[in-house]
């Protein structure tokens, strides 16, 4: 069998496609048969150093994936998978793993430490592994290891810290660990080698060393040694020294005040002389303080954090050494780095930087950065005339608003003429800086003005002139003109100041979204975003015309567009791109004219041509596609109303289509929430068409590949159903009913120590009760009683969501109604229900304290029906 | 360790519009599942509210006879409730919504919740019962929707139609309340201040309170009608004033803070009203009026000319077979009109009470013979209520005074103890 395996193994990798595939479909067959000793024999492949290196790691990489996945369900099947292999098994494969750290090949090895890990993060949280720390730091004590195994065995501490949590080792295994790794760092006698893998395995071990952190000498002792190796020959040992420093900065920052000068000096050194990737680091760790500080101010959320213990005032304390440093690096710009948005290099980070501290210090950033911008902005070199520019972009969030204003008229107009500037990287960064200033500071009704009506014409121009420069700062123009057109979304006087200027800028992005000159469609969908944006901060009825006529001209180039027969796969793809960009406006201007009942002729006297193409577009394969036109489709049964019927013959299958595209879940999801609209659209038209959506709804719930995030919508789903269709509901009941009372019982379960899990069991939550309340008011006049058998379940659902404590505001309005839709529906037969169930009193009483009115009123009218109940 | 994911863009423009165009259709399609749900709700609160009152056949409208206001007014400001609510679709809107003249006048007269008289102490005084200064003045609904606030007397009339703070009491550009937003008011009109003084809150921004507690509603009128501005001295856009009156649990404390206190109003007796009941549209036990000399100029009814009478008058409706019977649900029977006096069904009559006649059996009044005066006033929608005539009979024989009020206290319950918490139960 090994010789087979080995074969295989090889097979598996080979060039020609036959073999490759039958050789695979014969380790399925092998796995599916016989899956403990498949697991086996690829670890015994894998140890083994008389096999081929390929064949070896193959067999590690598979040993790998048969315990790990990224899918969260799938990952518990795995689980579930190696704890029932026979315990004897185990122990013969974890031994052969471990047999495999010494091999000298050290692909094997590096795969075998994987390996390990990923066996750790099962059988050490479970404790069925406990001499696993133990064998591997024996590795490291023991004399006359060879530098390879020394070095795969701290890989391997590393990768299992990066699996396990710090509360599955014990005190004395992590103070043994993190002996190991730091005399790994300091020996002097240890190879490079050894010594990166000692630093990197401290960087996952930083999490468990809480309670060494917490004694001084311990502490002392592990800062001195990072920063020691800071300072190492090798740059790869530095950059990790680095790396560990920033991650310690985020982890132990209460205790750093000690050593900030020390680190101070150490990033200041690395910023000033060391190589881009060590320097990257340094800038990083003063990020990461930024990071800290200012969430340590948003928890004091105004009150006077510079007085509370935990917080270190550490920028504050080194601002005036901190900037200069900072701003130094943005002088030292790579030519042509304009040219590519997602560049990362030290001037980026040190803007970056800069933009953090200017968040945590506010107005005390102005007077170390303006003099550099005032002093650099005229001088002739261009990289001066950058990096203040980008000096001044980067401070705009966290100063004063009355601070900056000044400083901004100021220097608006100089920066309006440095859109003429003869350097390409300047009108970026000023295009750029424009934006920003729009983004943060320009607003109608704020008290402070930056965009006045006597200087909006000249920005104008200057925009509309910059729009038609190279492509990288037409696309940083549409970003200013997105900003400015923002600042008036929330305006409240029915005119704007930018209605008369509308016209050409929309003419601008227009001819802009047909420039050829561009290679990327990244300008064109920043132009047609930016559009989206002008439409949605219109005035109606000013802009009615030119809306009106933009309809028809975005209606023209869709329809244009889905004529093109096209082969090649780049101008598909590049067809797509537009399709969506032209749905996407599409969508926004139905909003906009649904806002008025004249406005809404215009669309109305459209929809049929408009479904029409919208047809056409679900046509086409991309996803990204049905994405928009399905968002559109969304609207626009909004918009139709009842009349949105006569498309629902044709549009069906593409419903279908969406609600069936679990893989691309975000199509799935707008497709859920377009299956709501339709119900709010149509009412108890939507019968014909139930069954189906009904079944795909309910595959779509049992679909453990489907992402998790459009659970939730899927029962809200139901409750639109079955408030449009009444009693026509009760035959989904038997179905429907089950997942609501199982989706209820996960959210009991769910591990709410995971952020990400409490929102997803809040999403949950508020879904149940809205698939509820629509059932319960659906079934109200004709088929109240189908709900009795379910009430005392809600009522306990609802009382377990009460006392929940991370309970969001959606879900108590959520639950808080759908008491009253129990007591609404079932009237005085759930009278001893309620008596008994009196949490409802409390969960009142809370509502009626909230500062939402929403929720007040909401909470009111529960309190009105459960006292008709109970007066009965 | 790559560079911090979210620090990359930094310098790209941040438009992520997809992005926000899938925020904004979510939170569009959240705002409209829940006002769709609303929707589902409102109707159900409405239509099985209100005990039913037949429409007598002067009223024009053919109008279904259990509607509420609140729901007459939703309809109006929501023309789509017609398609969108198969349930209710056999119910003529249209005409509800138009309702005018006498037709609104006829319903508004039968909505508010009307207080018996006082003629012995109800049990557990100081446990479940407030008790609060009345102000003299013209009991009104006051009723602020579609921009505009109407108030109608008891019999419907219109008092005034007047801007004012309340949810869309007023055409300002300020206060944007949805459209279906809409209160009813339960107010004494005070003509010396000009001041309506808020007794009762019916309807809040579109929300019915006819189903809770007195205790909910003093609650929920004490927190929300300052919140307005409606409070606030008189303005362009609010002509007259709102005022509450300070209510107290109704102990010996309470008692005496309403019966000798001073307000800002004229006294015009004392009401009590039962923490647990619910507003109840026509005359009710659970709310009650008492009077005496020192805290109300009229305690005994007067007539037209302002005089006190010197015998005891009563308005009672004449009934189809000739019967005399007063306003309560059901009428009381106090007599027949002498075949002599020519009168048409329907109509209200003054007749004076011969003391002589009158005989109190087992706690019931009975009035015997009764001497014609003539018509009532014409404004009159009523007839007295049972508990009246008794009021004002022993009101001119054995009064009701305020230390039986006092003695009925119970001396064992602690006044302090306030057993306050929201109850809902019984």
């Amino acid at each position: 069998m090994s010789l087979q395996i080995t074969q295989l193994l090889l097979s598996a990798q080979s060039a020609d496609g036959r073999v490759r595939s039958a050789a695979e479909e014969t380790l399925k067959q092998f796995q599916e048969q016989n899956l403990p000793h498949f697991l086996l024999s690829l670890s015994v492949e894998l140890a083994d150093d008389l096999k081929p290196p390929e064949s070896r790691r193959l067999a590690g990489i598979i040993l790998k994936n048969s315990l790990d996945a990224k899918d969260a369900l799938r990952k518990a099947d795995l689980t579930q998978q190696w704890v029932n292999v026979d315990a004897s098994l185990k122990v013969q494969i974890k031994e052969s793993l471990l047999l495999t750290l010494r091999s000298p090949v050290s692909e094997a090895s590096q795969t075998a430490s994987q390996v390990i890990a990923k066996v750790a993060s099962i059988e050490i949280p479970r404790r069925e592994w406990p001499d696993l720390i133990g064998r591997l730091l024996a590795n490291m004590t023991q004399p006359d290891t060879p530098a390879t195994l020394r070095q795969a065995t701290l890989e391997t501490l590393g990768y299992v810290c990066e699996e396990i949590s710090p509360q599955d080792l014990e005190q004395q295994e992590v103070n043994a660990v993190l002996t190991a790794v730091v005399q790994g760092m300091s020996g002097v006698q240890e190879s490079y080698k050894v010594r990166l893998a000692a630093v990197r395995s401290l960087y996952n071990a930083l999490d468990f060393a809480q309670t060494n952190f917490e004694n001084e000498m311990e502490r002392n002792y592990i800062m001195k040694i990072v920063c020691e190796t800071a300072v190492s020959e090798e740059s790869e040992i530095r950059q990790a020294a680095f790396e560990c420093l920033v991650s310690i900065a985020s982890i132990y920052y209460e205790i750093l005040g000690p050593y900030m000068e020390a680190l101070f000096s150490l990033t200041a050194n690395a910023v000033k002389g060391d190589e881009e990737s060590v320097a990257l680091q340094a800038v990083e760790f003063w990020s990461s303080i930024c990071d800290m500080e200012i969430q340590i101010q948003d928890e004091y959320d105004g009150d006077d954090v510079r007085s509370s213990e935990g917080y270190h005032n550490f920028i504050q304390r080194a601002l005036s050494m901190l900037v200069p440093m900072l701003l130094e690096t943005l002088l030292k710009q790579e030519e042509d780095q304009d040219q590519d948005d997602s560049i990362w290099n030290l001037s980026m980070a040190g803007g970056t930087c800069l933009g953090l501290v200017a968040k945590t210090v506010c107005d005390e950033i102005l007077p170390l950065v303006m003099p550099f911008v005032e002093g650099n902005i005229t001088k002739p070199d261009w990289r001066s005339r950058e990096a203040a520019t980008f000096a001044f972009g980067s401070i705009l969030e966290g100063p004063s608003i009355e601070k900056l204003l000044p400083m901004v008229h100021a220097g608006l107009d100089f920066l309006l003429n440095a859109m003429n500037d003869q350097n390409s990287q300047v009108k970026d960064t000023t295009a750029w800086t424009l934006g920003r200033i729009f983004e943060i500071l320009h607003s109608s009704n704020c008290e402070y003005q930056v965009v006045t009506p006597s200087n909006l014409q000249r920005i104008i121009s200057v925009l509309l002139e910059g729009i038609r420069d190279a492509p990288n700062v037409a696309d940083k123009v549409c970003g200013a003109i997105y900003f400015l057109a923002q600042g008036y979304e929330d305006a409240e006087s029915d005119s704007s100041i930018l209605t008369p200027y509308l016209g050409q800028i929309i003419s601008a992005l227009l001819w802009t979204t047909d420039r050829t000159d561009v290679s990327s469609s990244k300008l064109r969908s920043s132009a047609y975003e930016t559009l989206n944006e002008i439409v949605r901060c219109s005035q109606i009825p000013e802009t009615t015309n030119m809306i009106a006529q933009l309809l028809g001209e975005i209606m023209n180039r869709l329809g244009r567009n889905v004529e093109l027969q096209i082969l090649c796969s780049e101008e598909k793809e590049k067809q797509s791109d537009l399709q969506a960009s032209l749905c996407g406006v599409l969508q926004v201007i139905i909003q906009k004219l649904c806002t008025s009942d004249d406005t809404k002729l215009i669309f109305l006297q459209a929809a049929d041509q408009l479904m029409a193409l919208f047809l056409r577009v679900f046509a086409c394969q991309s996803s990204t596609v049905h994405e928009e036109a399905m968002l559109a489709i969304g609207a626009f049964a909004y918009a139709t109303g009842q009349e949105f019927v006569k498309y629902l013959p044709e549009f069906y299958k593409y419903l279908e289509m969406g609600l069936q595209n679990y893989e691309e879940y975000q199509v799935c999801s707008i497709s859920v929430g377009v299956v709501g609209d339709i119900c709010r659209a149509v009412d108890d038209k939507i019968l014909p068409y139930c069954d189906g959506i009904m079944t795909n709804l309910l595959k779509n719930l049992s679909n453990s590949m489907l992402h998790r995030s459009v659970k939730a919508p899927l029962f809200s789903c139901f409750g639109d159903i079955a408030l449009a269709i009444g009693e026509n509901f009760e035959k989904y009941v038997p179905y429907v009913m089950p997942m609501l009372q199982g989706a209820a019982e996960l959210c009991a379960n769910l591990d709410d120590n995971d952020e990400e899990m409490l929102e997803y069991g809040n999403q949950l939550r508020r879904g149940i009760f809205e698939a509820y309340s629509g059932i319960l008011q659906g079934f109200k006049t004709s088929k109240a009683e189908l709900m009795m058998p379910f009430a005392n379940h809600l009522l306990q659902f609802t009382e377990a969501v009460f006392i929940e404590s991370n309970r969001d505001d959606a879900v108590t309005k959520a639950a808080v109604a759908v008491i009253g839709d129990l007591a609404d529906t079932l009237g005085p037969s759930i009278k001893i229900l309620l008596k008994n169930a009196n949490f409802h009193v409390n969960f009142l009483g809370e509502c009626f304290s909230s500062e939402d009115d929403q929720l007040k009123e909401t909470a009111l009218w529960t309190q009105g029906m459960i006292g008709r109940v109970l007066a009965s | 360790m790559a560079p911090h994911e979210l620090r990359r863009p930094f310098k790209r423009p941040a438009i992520s519009d997809q992005q926000r165009r899938r925020d904004l259709a979510l939170i569009r399609q959240t705002q409209q599942r829940s006002d769709s749900q609303n929707r589902a709700r409102r109707l159900a609160s409405s239509l099985f509210d209100l005990p039913s009152h037949s429409f007598p056949d002067a009223c024009q409208a053919d109008f279904p006879d259990n509607v509420d206001v609140g729901y007459a007014i939703a309809l109006e400001q929501s023309p789509e409730l017609e398609a969108s609510s198969p349930t209710v679709r056999h119910l003529d809107f249209v005409q509800a919504s138009k309702l005018k003249g006498s037709a609104a006048r006829h319903w508004f007269a039968r909505q508010l919740m009307l207080t018996e008289w006082m003629i012995d102490v109800p049990p557990n005084l100081d446990r479940d019962w407030y008790v609060f200064a009345r102000p003299a003045g013209k009991r009104c609904f006051v009723v602020s929707s579609n921009g505009s606030t109407v108030s109608r007397l008891r019999n419907g009339s219109v008092l005034h139609h007047f801007p004012s703070s309340l949810p869309n009491g007023a055409r300002t550009k300020e206060i944007s309340a949805p459209s279906h937003v809409y209160c009813i008011l339960d107010c004494i009109f005070h003509e010396p201040d000009q001041t309506y003084y808020v007794i009762d809150m019916v309807c809040w921004r579109g929300y019915s309170l006819y189903d809770c507690s007195a205790e909910f509603r003093f609650f929920w009128l004490n927190s929300k009608l300052s919140e307005t501005g409606a409070c606030n001295p008189p303005s362009t856009y609010h002509r007259y004033r709102f005022s509450v009156v300070p209510i107290y649990d109704c102990n010996r404390i309470g008692l005496h803070k309403a019966y000798t206190g001073g307000f800002a109003f004229v006294k015009d007796g004392l009401l009590f009203y039962n923490r647990h009941a619910h507003y109840q549209t026509g005359n009710t036990p659970l709310a009650l009026v008492w009077k005496d000399e020192l805290c109300s100029q009229y305690v005994l009814d007067t007539d037209s000319e302002g005089h006190v009478p010197a015998e005891q008058q009563v308005v009672l409706e004449l009934q189809d077979d000739g019967k005399l019977t007063t306003s309560d649900d059901p009428p009381i029977l106090f007599g027949c009109l002498e075949k002599e006096i020519i009168q048409k069904a329907g109509n209200f009559l003054r007749f004076s009470v011969i003391d002589e006649c009158v005989r109190i059996v087992d706690g019931k009044l009975e009035l015997g013979d009764l001497k014609f005066v003539g018509k009532a006033n014409r404004a009159r929608a009523f007839a007295d209520s049972y508990s009246k005539v008794f009021f004002q009979y022993t009101a001119r024989h054995s009064p009701l005074q305020f230390q039986d009020l006092i003695a009925s206290l119970d001396p064992n319950l602690d006044e302090n103890s306030e057993s306050n918490d929201m109850e809902m139960i019984d």
